[in-house]
């Protein structure tokens, strides 16, 4: 799935493992790093929120899709894990007392592992079981959180309510300065997870990954082991997307099950088919396209207000009618996603005047 | 007692209504391989058509049906026609995207329309109730298990004898073998879809009657997988056992242990079912192993 570029020609394995290889694409890592790093300074609060939500939603796509995209094990548990990793860190850190970023770090752990368990099922199943298995898994989280035996995860509240970011004496200042500073620390770790996520797919692991999405009985004659790629494929993805929820967590500060719905499940895998599937790259495309999308529906109802007004009444339903339609939409004429159309429009340039 | 008994009632009231709903998506299985996670909305909308047919246009009630199974007829053809078809082909994990975009496009299609406040609707089955062991069993729930009855019944016998339904079964059985035999299989897989929406109108107009109108019925479609699951993923006679072992499972959770509980439950006998059986109890044993 992961398309090539053509007329790139590499003479050796080393150039050909290389993350860039053009001078147009150091061109543009540059391009994109100024960009990253003047974002903060010109963005006015607002939307510096979205770029804050666009950052979390970054690190939940990429983690999909190294699961649905790369290993082809379809999953509509996303909310359960997010789920996991929210409520976790948010307990470890507050009621256990433990530094912010260690009981992260603790929830992307055990969402690893509630990710592995999860992915039992996908040992045996493939394809539309794992699809039932896993929306099974989902709609059990989303049970648990939201009743809450024995008021252990919310103590009766029915939510939690999440302290300030805190690390070293260094605290998330106050509304002012609040969405900068968070900009700074998901900026971070959202770029860090989209580099792993690219280095995961140069090594042997990652290709192990692709094999088994590609023929799984091939994949294990040639020596892969099916039950370490699967398991660890479900470990990894369940990282990164319990990274995504625990962010989600202290950044909005509070956690609620209705968070982490089926609803949210399908947003990430429309993400991941809107971007591409198995692109790091299309994840990120993915994320960002979903997160502003509600926002356009929103300021193109606004501006119909007075011809339209059904659109500005029913905004909820409206944008789920449209996440529907752009995921047929996709999957019917650009199954490859947005990654796919850039790669067909860097191709077109680059042989310009000449087809191919 | 009387109690159980009428837990009873409702549970296969419910699981027949549930057995009406898995027939569809079984019906489409079989016929065209796709798994539909959109069976649950086209309850809803069958439910919701009926609705405008029956309350806001004021048709009587036979043409209300009549509507209802003209317009789920032509969703479920229309379905198949732009969406399923240029899909063919495709991976299993796109379909199955596909038909969750449906899903997602066709529930906030009629909450657009319609709102998210339950819709009062005039009783078509009688509110009346009868006595049956010291217990007092509403009227309706038993009408509705003869009517999944029947309806369970009719497409049973259309399966077996007519001209259609024999082409659908050897389809289901062997696409280029039924090719060879002259049978156009577009129109088999046009005419599950049709009768897959048409089966889920009756559904949930059923479930509308006996409950309510509104976007729950769609949460109720989705607990058509642990009863496909339960019964096997390609059988007609599956759709029964399991609609009703799910039925009462989700009654009996609700009355005797814990009402939230209920909605979970079958979902939690599904990972087990999975683990021990992924076939189901009438499935083919064909499921691909590594």
């Amino acid at each position: 799935m992961a398309a090539t570029s053509t007329g790139i020609h590499h003479r050796s394995y080393t150039s050909e493992l290389r993350l860039r290889a053009t001078k147009a694409e150091y061109f543009r890592l540059g391009l994109m790093t100024v960009l990253l790093l003047v974002l903060p300074f010109v963005l006015d609060n607002y939307w510096l929120s979205i770029a804050n939500t666009i950052m979390i939603a970054v690190i939940g796509a990429v983690g999909l899709n190294i699961l649905v995209g790369y290993t082809g094990q379809i999953s509509l548990g996303q909310g359960g894990f997010m789920a996991v990793g929210a409520y976790s860190s948010a307990i470890l850190s507050d009621r256990i007392g433990l530094p912010t970023p260690l009981a992260i770090l603790l929830a992307v752990l055990l969402t690893a592992a509630v990710g592995v368990f999860f992915g039992l099922p996908g040992l045996r199943l493939k394809g539309l079981y794992l699809a039932i298995a896993t929306l099974a898994s989902q709609v059990i989280i989303e049970f648990l959180v939201r009743r809450d035996y024995g008021d252990f995860l919310t103590e009766g509240l029915g939510y939690l309510n999440v302290d300030r970011f805190e690390f070293l004496g260094f605290k998330i200042g106050g509304r002012d300065v609040f969405e900068q500073q968070w900009y700074w620390i998901l900026m971070i770790l959202a770029v860090l997870a989209v580099v792993s996520a690219r280095n995961i797919f140069r090594t042997g692991l990652g290709r192990s990954f692709m094999a088994v999405r590609d023929q799984d009985i091939a994949a294990e004659a040639i020596g892969v082991n099916l039950t370490r790629a699967k398991l660890t494929a479900f470990a990894v993805s369940s990282a990164f997307v319990g990274l995504a929820g625990s962010l989600t967590a202290h950044y909005s500060e509070v956690v609620s099950w209705e968070k982490f719905t089926l609803d949210v499940s399908i947003l990430y895998l429309a993400m991941i088919i809107v971007g591409g599937l198995g692109s790091v790259a299309g994840a990120v495309y993915g994320a960002i396209f979903m997160t502003l999308l509600p926002e356009l529906i929103r300021r193109l109802a606004n501006a119909l207000e007075s011809t339209l007004p059904f659109l500005g009444d029913q905004l909820p339903a409206v944008r789920n009618a449209t996440f529907g339609a752009i995921i047929i939409a996709f999957l019917i004429f650009e199954p490859r996603g947005l990654d796919r159309i850039w790669q067909r429009m860097k191709d077109y340039f680059r042989f310009w005047p000449f087809r191919y | 007692m009387s109690n159980f008994i009428n837990q009873l009632a409702y549970g296969l009231a419910d699981g027949s209504i549930l057995a009406l709903a898995a027939l569809g998506f079984v019906l489409i299985y079989k016929a065209t391989g796709v798994i539909n996670f959109a069976q649950g909305e086209f309850l809803l909308v069958g439910a919701y058509m009926f609705y405008t047919a029956f309350v806001v246009l004021q048709l009587p009630l036979v043409l209300a049906v009549v509507f209802g199974v003209v317009v789920a007829t032509i969703i479920g053809v229309l379905v198949e026609r732009l969406i399923l078809r240029p899909m063919v082909g495709e991976n299993p994990i796109s379909i199955i995207m596909v038909t969750i975009g449906l899903s997602m496009f066709m529930k906030a299609v009629v909450q657009a329309f319609y709102g998210t406040t339950p819709k009062s609707q005039p009783a078509i089955l009688p509110r009346s109730s009868v006595e049956f062991l010291g217990a007092t069993i509403p009227l309706n729930r038993l009408l509705a298990i003869v009517i999944a009855a029947v309806v369970l019944t009719a497409f049973t016998i259309f399966f077996r004898r007519s001209r259609h339904g024999v082409a659908m079964r050897a389809v289901a059985d062997d696409q280029q073998a039924a090719m060879t035999m002259g049978i156009s299989v577009r129109r088999i897989f046009a005419m599950a879809w049709a009768l897959a929406a048409v089966s889920a109108l009756i559904a949930g107009v059923l479930l509308g009657d006996i409950s309510a109108v509104d976007q729950n019925i769609a949460a109720f479609g989705l607990m058509v997988f642990p009863v496909v699951i339960l019964g096997g993923l390609d059988s007609v006679p599956g759709t029964i056992v399991g609609g009703l072992t799910i039925g009462l499972l989700h009654q009996f959770t609700a009355a005797y242990w814990d009402a939230g509980l209920a909605g979970v439950v079958p979902y939690i006998a599904l990972v087990l079912i999975l683990l021990v059986r992924p076939y189901g109890i009438f499935g083919e044993t064909r499921i691909e192993r590594v």
